[in-house]
């Protein structure tokens, strides 16, 4: 990890090894929009358990970076590894070529997002909405699709409205419903982006305690664009903080926002800080 | 009132073959539609082309004269012929689905961009997306253009009264020369045409307002007016 010096030295759960092989690893990614070139060279792995948090002014990168691993997007040139397979590429006959939908399907279905606007599918119940993709895409039984939605659904206090259509509900119940439905696939990864956005102030924090609660009782990795700080120092391991598609900053959250080393991530943290 | 009283049952023989012509017709045009306008949407460009060459084609060409063709024309080149009614319902169909297609490819087009992928979030394979994702949320979009398209398509298999079809087209004119009671020949035939429409009108109204229902919108409209108790039973009314 060439970067940055203190790659290495962010918090990772206890149990983990630092040498161990990294979950996610973007290896000189670049992605251009025409002209417009979003992430320029980008290196930087994520160890397994790691919560990252991606700040940085918006048009850095940092939504891109989520959208590249979810697999919404393609890039334009690097590689991006999952758990040591690629995601973008895929191998034939020794070589590195583009990956086949077929083959991302397999890498990705280790990675679940949550979008800023939601995204429910209002064709369904709160229910289905959780038990659909488990049920045809892992093969999972009603039975036990049900069993699992009503758990996650207890998790994020919403058990009561399982049969409820999401129309029905506030952006913020939406919001965990999403996130039930997200882990309902038992993700490796869990993509995060901007999932408080887009949601009226009162309902956000209730979505951040989900958010924690999470962060508390599992080792799944996070990676979130957010612009909650207080959110992200408490959750993340990691801070990484871009500008025009590059890391300017990587550290542990106590660091980054008390005393950051970068004239960019001083003014990004004050613009920010200033605003909330 | 005695014409009318008298050339009933000739004229529900009449409506029989309009409504035989219309369902068949349908049928063939919602098939055509479906294909025509998914493959539409696809990214595969050749798959793309086929549809648009197919709704260019089958949109340029006037149903009356297709169905000339099918009746008149095919015979002589294949040596088989086409029963009347169905070279009407192929006319039609075929005419009717180009319309229907575009209708379909549109309202794929229109659901949200978030919907998609969240279904590539949720791993689905894209057979699955279009058919538990995007198809439940873009049927209630089409249903208002197909509603139309129907009674188009109604409408226009007067056309079949051409090849000696006995519609209720074919039945007006004949009851108007053999009683020589214009204007009532042709107001019983414009009444059995409103008639149909509005049955199929109504039909589609419903159909509409359960895909919405569907999609959570207007859960508080009950399905019937008058049955309100009997079908609010999905809304516990709670506020979000």
């Amino acid at each position: 990890m060439p970067q940055s010096d203190d790659n290495n030295s962010a918090e990772v759960p206890k149990a983990r090894e630092a040498e161990e092989q990294p979950l996610v690893r973007f290896e000189n990614v670049v992605k251009r929009y025409g002209d417009n070139v979003v992430l320029d060279e980008l290196d930087f792995n994520v160890l397994p358990g790691q919560r990252v948090t991606l700040i940085g002014p918006s048009g850095s990168g940092k939504t891109t970076i989520l959208r590249l691993l979810m697999t919404l997007e393609q890039v334009d040139d690097g590689v991006i590894w999952v758990d040591g397979d690629p995601l973008s590429h895929m191998y034939r006959n020794g070589a590195l070529v583009r990956a086949s939908q077929k083959h991302q399907r397999g890498v990705r279905k280790k990675i679940g997002m949550v979008f800023q606007q939601l995204n429910l599918f209002p064709n369904m119940t709160v229910r289905r909405n959780i038990t659909e993709a488990p049920v045809h895409t892992l093969g999972m039984s009603r039975d036990e699709a049900d069993e699992r939605a009503a758990e996650l659904l207890e998790m994020v206090g919403l058990a009561d409205r399982i049969d409820e259509h999401p129309t029905r509900l506030s952006g913020g119940q939406q919001q965990r419903v999403a996130i039930a439905r997200a882990l309902a696939m038992r993700p490796e990864i869990l993509l995060l982006d901007e999932v408080t956005s887009a949601l009226d102030p009162e309902l956000v924090a209730g979505v951040l305690d989900v958010l924690r609660e999470i962060a508390r009782t599992t080792d799944i990795t996070m990676l979130a664009v957010t612009h909650e700080m207080g959110f992200a120092k408490d959750v993340s391991h990691r801070v990484l903080m871009f500008d025009r598609g590059q890391i300017v900053e990587d550290g542990p959250p106590e660091r980054i926002f008390s005393e950051p080393r970068e004239e960019r991530t001083k003014s990004f943290l004050h613009a920010v800080l200033e605003a909330g | 009132m005695d014409f009318f009283v008298e050339s009933l049952p000739i004229y529900l023989n009449g409506a029989w073959y309009t409504l035989l012509i219309t369902v068949g017709g349908c049928a063939l045009a919602f098939v055509i539609s479906m294909v025509v306008g998914v493959v539409g949407t696809l990214r595969n460009v050749l798959a793309r082309v086929v549809a648009l060459a197919y709704v260019e084609v089958f949109r340029g060409v006037a149903a009356l004269v297709l169905m000339f063709w099918l009746f008149y024309a095919l015979p002589l080149l294949t040596g088989y012929r086409l029963e009347p009614v169905l070279a009407a319902i192929l006319a039609l169909g075929l005419n009717v689905g180009a319309y229907g297609a575009e209708n379909v490819r549109g309202a794929i087009n229109a659901v949200p961009r978030g919907q998609y992928e969240a279904g590539i979030a949720l791993n689905f394979e894209p057979v699955q997306r279009m058919r538990l994702v995007i198809l439940p949320q873009a049927w209630a979009q089409m249903l208002p253009t197909f509603g139309n398209l129907i009674i188009e398509l109604m409408k226009g298999s007067a056309v079949v009264s051409l090849i000696a079809v006995s519609d209720l087209t074919f039945v007006a004119q004949q009851m108007r020369t053999f009683s020589g009671q214009t204007l009532l020949a042709f107001l019983g035939a414009l009444v059995m045409y409103f008639v149909i429409a509005q049955v199929f009108q109504f039909l589609m109204r419903l159909a509409e307002r359960r895909a919405n229902r569907r999609l959570g919108r207007d859960l508080d409209k009950p399905l019937f007016r008058r049955a309100a108790s009997a079908t609010g039973g999905t809304s516990k009314g709670g506020e979000p």
